[in-house]
């Protein structure tokens, strides 16, 4: 899987695009908390009738030096029940470390996994965070797949997870 | 019977006799039942007491305890210990799947009268010719077996633990018992020698009695399969518990099954 993050959108200069884009912009909160740990997140796309789940990213802590990164990875219960306890982590190209506060963006594109196998539908964009010591939180954007036109869906977390983006062109 | 548990209540054919309610309930509560990672360890506590889940009355003795593991073998419990209003035991989750703990009794109970007295008798099958006095009077023995389980799982739920052994009064999980949400339902079986059990009444507690007035309990009844159906009004661990009597065994009998069950928000 391709992973472009970049803190700003770059245009590149190239020929009539093939594939579709999705891009997801993330804003994880600064908080003014006693013990600050990095969220850990996870994304995923399901089928609107709460169907197939395809695994976009999962944040953890991957490089814990006793390795029990893992043990936390059940408090984003939703992902947990509906995807991550059937995988064996660390998955190449889904896992990678958390993030610090700030503005995060992941470009998929639909040639590429795990977007190449998404066939045409309704859909949502759902986004789980939990912190240790910290709360949790769950954000879902609908949207249809393929685009046939540049569209854009947007949600907003209280406390964990700041405004989410999901952009989509043809 | 209280509102608070949408119950399917489905009438069957009574074909065991229901028992009151024990004054005392006994539970394990593990302190985790949804576990992640590799290598992760799980501690559990085990009482007998009026509230749930309070320690106050006396410990659950563990002589009978077994943890089984999803591959069908024993894990050996440790840090096996006795306090004075609980005991506890910790075991390591060295393999994905489900575990199920499980304390068994069984024994005999006898009411007599000597010589205008009345006695009363407690122990094993083996003992009761050498127990009770050969010139007592009005002697009445009862068996008792009861099953006391919760379910524990690391990864993946798996089904090999959730059969039942096929002795006394059990519940096979049609739900998985770690896979239950607020809001959803949850169907399970009874089965009594591994039979299906109907008509019994099952008693479901929801934890965290000491911070309400009311006891919030429900009693759904298992249908002709012995099974009975939940749909949980909130998060938090649940005991439920049945027991029936019959006199299969040419002696009243009686069997009791329990569990506690974690129920997570959405």
């Amino acid at each position: 899987m391709r992973l472009l993050i970049s803190a700003a959108l770059t245009t590149l200069a190239a020929g009539p695009s093939l594939a579709s884009e999705a891009t997801i912009s993330i804003d994880i909160p600064q908080l003014n908390v006693v013990e600050y740990h990095k969220p850990y997140v996870a994304m995923w796309v399901e089928a609107a009738d709460g169907g197939k789940v395809t695994n976009l990213a999962v944040w953890y802590e991957v490089n814990n030096k006793k390795n029990e990164g893992a043990k936390w990875l059940k408090d984003m219960r939703q992902w947990w029940r509906r995807a991550g306890r059937e995988l064996t982590m660390p998955v190449d190209g889904l896992s990678s470390p958390t993030r610090a506060p700030g503005t995060h963006q992941i470009k998929f594109d639909s040639a590429d996994k795990p977007l190449d196998g998404l066939t045409p539908g309704s859909y949502q964009l759902v986004i789980e965070a939990a912190r240790e010591v910290g709360g949790r939180e769950l954000l879902k954007i609908p949207f249809e797949w393929p685009p046939k036109a540049p569209a854009t869906g947007e949600a907003k977390g209280e406390r964990e997870l700041g405004a989410v983006t999901l952009k989509l062109t043809p | 019977m209280t509102n608070h548990l949408k119950l399917t209540l489905i009438a069957a054919a009574v074909s065991l006799l229901a028992l009151p309610a024990q004054a005392h309930r006994a539970w394990l509560l593990p302190s985790a039942t949804v576990l992640s990672g590799s290598d992760v360890w799980v501690t559990v506590d085990a009482a007998v007491s009026n509230d749930l889940f309070y320690f106050e009355h006396n410990p659950l003795q563990l002589d009978n305890l077994s943890v089984e593991g999803p591959d069908g073998k024993a894990v050996a419990p440790e840090n096996l210990a006795k306090g004075r209003f609980r005991s506890t035991f910790d075991f390591k989750l060295t393999q994905p799947g489900t575990y199920k703990l499980t304390v068994a009794n069984q024994g005999l109970f006898a009411n007599y009268k000597l010589d205008g007295q009345k006695k009363r008798w407690r122990g094993k099958a083996e003992e009761l010719a050498t127990a009770i006095p050969a010139k007592a009077t009005d002697v009445k023995v009862t068996e008792n077996r009861s099953r006391i389980e919760s379910f524990v799982t690391s990864g993946k739920p798996s089904v090999d633990t959730l059969k039942p052994t096929g002795v006394g009064l059990e519940m096979v999980p049609v739900t998985h018992p770690n896979n239950l949400v607020v809001g959803e339902k949850a169907t399970f079986r009874l089965v009594l020698d591994g039979q299906p059990a109907s008509g019994v009444a099952v008693e479901i507690v929801p934890g965290g009695i000491r911070y309400r007035d009311k006891l919030n309990d429900s009693k759904v009844t298992t249908d002709d399969s012995g099974t009975f159906s939940v749909t949980w009004p909130g998060p938090g661990f649940y005991w439920m518990s049945a027991s029936v009597r019959d006199d299969k065994s040419k002696r009243q009998r009686r069997s009791t099954y329990t569990t506690t069950v974690e129920v997570l928000p959405q």
